[in-house]
């Protein structure tokens, strides 16, 4: 008897799924004739977002939101909760949705190549925001400008020493594009000025243990520094702890990316600035260059966000 | 009504469900019912459902396997890195999931030889492989193979309609339903799961049975690892966390009894369909992630306390 009932359940299964795939595209047929005029009228953008549990994406997504409501278009925001996998499942289905475009911020910049080239053949274009994708083609990408942010630190760094100095430069890990562009940006504004010599220039790899101990050596062998520029918030803090135990006074350390406890350090005075970036930016243009594209405008292919400054 | 027809109707009760909510979707979303849709579900869902059949075993036996989404991650890495170092894909592919069978062998013998509760023996085991996933990939995901075979797996289609992933999930589903209904294993299983002692008195060899059953959930989380792996084109030591818990709300939404002895397969199989349908509709319906949360849970509860008040 038990045996009969199992077997039914797994033909019930069985028709039930052909079933299922048969009626497919009869009832999709007659809503999508239906849709077609709405979907004219009102332009739908996915949004796929790596993580919603951090207070960075909150404000990319609030600020494409924003965006959204002001452009009169839809806007699907998915959460991938930092899952790759979760990311191409629900960038899928913004596919099988039919949006016009899929605002990506890739988890990995690997691992969603081939679901960005799954929307790209269906006719769907795709920017990227804040992270890159690699192998696979989009139609733009919106960043941070970290080239803008490096030079604003270092002018700001140049200002408060008052144009005539010894600086230091904190390295992110070599060959990282954060580490390259705040580097380019830095060096663009210091080099060649006469007054100013970079004294010493290493890399501490993002990490605040490391930017002590860089740090340290650094100052075992020139303690005449009156300014620091760290390609991180971690590294400046460290290094900023050397620099006390060492009994430096006045010495200018400017960080990047603003995290709490820099900002924190900004207040107290113990860092000078931090350069800030504006993820309530990067998603309101992110949904500006949809729209462009919805429209049928041409849109950059790299498309640089402003930073801010955040000082005393 | 008779008992049988009662129970007959109850095992029925996620079915029902799952027509409830297909149905209720494919009015809400024109998007829903599409052939490509479907299949895009059940590809979807094949990494749950996999992983969920063997956790069908590890739950009939009264058991929890909580290192499933570890498993997963390590060989996924392992396969990448066998794959990297120039092995045959085929044979790198079958490496992996051998090596999640060991690891599944290993929760086995600490569970029924160690006398280990599953919750602490999987949970130990949870953390041990998580670490070891980080540092077989020293925490960075690896990437870039090239192999077609590799890259059908996951992304490939039969006869250009089904999606590799479902095919597998559907042979293993057919072999775990043979397993468990036809073959004195799965009698054993069952036996194990509803009385330990009166089977071992009955001349079952209930600790081979434990072993047994574990290591076919590892396989089984590392077979989802490998799809996973070709689907993202990418190994990420960070995968799958939290898989365990989809796999266990899987197996709980299809009506198997956390408490051992009682419950299907084919329930497995319409639970992980209900929970991936319940993701995809809410992306097609552009419901907030966050509140993507609380439905999901809020159905998981309301289903476990239907199947509850039922068997009242």
């Amino acid at each position: 008897m038990k045996r009969t009932i199992s077997t039914l359940f797994a033909c019930l299964l069985a028709v039930g799924l052909l079933a299922c795939s048969k009626q497919g595209p009869d009832t999709a047929a007659a809503p999508e004739a239906s849709a077609a005029p709405a979907a004219v009228a009102e332009a739908t953008v996915g949004l796929s977002i790596s993580t919603l549990n951090n207070p960075f994406f909150v404000a990319l997504r609030d600020g494409a939101q924003a965006e959204a409501t002001a452009q009169g278009v839809k806007l699907i925001a998915v959460d991938a909760q930092d899952d790759p996998a979760k990311q191409i499942a629900s960038v899928e289905d913004l596919i099988q949705k039919k949006v016009q475009v899929i605002l990506i911020n890739p988890t990995d910049s690997d691992a969603v190549a081939n679901v960005v080239k799954q929307a790209t053949a269906a006719g769907i274009k795709v920017i990227s925001l804040d992270r890159s994708v690699n192998g696979a083609e989009v139609s733009a990408h919106i960043a941070s400008d970290n080239v803008a942010g490096g030079k604003m630190a270092a002018e700001f760094l140049l200002e408060k020493i008052g144009g005539k100095g010894n600086v230091v430069e904190l390295e992110g890990i070599a060959g990282s594009s954060a580490a390259r562009e705040r580097g380019q940006g830095f060096h663009s504004v210091v080099d060649g000025k006469a007054d100013v010599k970079l004294v010493a220039k290493q890399p501490a790899d993002f990490d605040r243990a490391k930017g002590l101990s860089v740090m340290e050596n650094i100052l075992q062998g020139n303690k005449n520094v009156q300014g620091v520029f760290a390609h991180n918030d971690e590294m400046a803090l460290g290094a900023q702890k050397a620099i006390e135990a060492a009994g430096l006074k006045n010495v200018v350390i400017v960080g990047f990316d603003a995290t709490p406890d820099a900002v924190a350090a900004v207040k107290a005075g113990t860092l000078a600035a931090t350069v800030q970036q504006k993820p309530e930016l990067i998603g309101k243009m992110g949904v500006e260059a949809a729209k462009k594209l919805i429209d049928g405008a041409p849109v950059d292919k790299s498309i640089p966000v402003p930073l801010d400054l955040v000082k005393q | 009504m008779t008992p049988q027809q009662k129970a007959t109707l109850q095992k029925l009760g996620p079915f029902i469900a799952l027509l409830v909510v297909c149905v209720g979707l494919a009015f809400m979303s024109p998007d829903f019912l599409t052939v490509g849709n479907l299949m895009n579900v059940m590809r979807q869902v094949s990494i749950n459902a996999l992983i969920a059949f063997g956790m069908t075993l590890v739950i009939l036996l009264g058991g929890i396997d909580l290192s499933v989404g570890s498993i997963l991650a390590v060989s996924s890495v392992l396969t990448a890195m066998l794959m990297k170092a120039g092995y045959d894909p085929m044979l790198a592919t079958m490496a992996g999931i051998l090596a999640g069978a060991l690891m599944g062998s290993v929760n086995g013998l600490v569970v029924a030889k160690g006398k280990v509760a599953p919750f602490i023996a999987t949970l130990g085991m949870m953390t041990v492989l998580r670490g070891v996933s980080l540092v077989l990939s020293n925490g960075s995901p690896i990437t870039g193979f090239s192999s077609d075979f590799f890259s059908m797996l996951g992304g490939g289609y039969l006869a250009g309609l089904v999606p590799i992933p479902v095919v597998w999930t559907l042979v293993m589903f057919a072999l775990f339903w043979f397993v468990l209904k036809k073959t004195v294993f799965g009698r054993h299983v069952y036996a194990t799961g509803g009385n330990p002692e009166a089977a071992r008195l009955s001349g079952v060899k209930t600790d081979r049975v434990q072993i047994w059953v574990y290591t076919a959930s590892g396989a089984m989380a590392a077979m989802a690892g490998v799809i996973l792996t070709s689907r993202l084109n990418s190994a990420q030591p960070t995968a799958g966390v939290g898989y365990e818990l989809d796999a266990i709300a899987a197996v709980v939404l299809g009506g198997t009894s956390l408490a051992g002895g009682r419950g299907w397969i084919f329930g497995t199989l319409v639970g992980a369909l209900l929970i991936g349908v319940l993701n995809n509709g809410l992306n097609l319906m552009g419901v907030s992630s966050f509140y993507q949360q609380v439905i999901k849970g809020a159905v998981i509860l309301l289903a476990v306390l239907l199947d509850r008040a039922g068997k009242k």
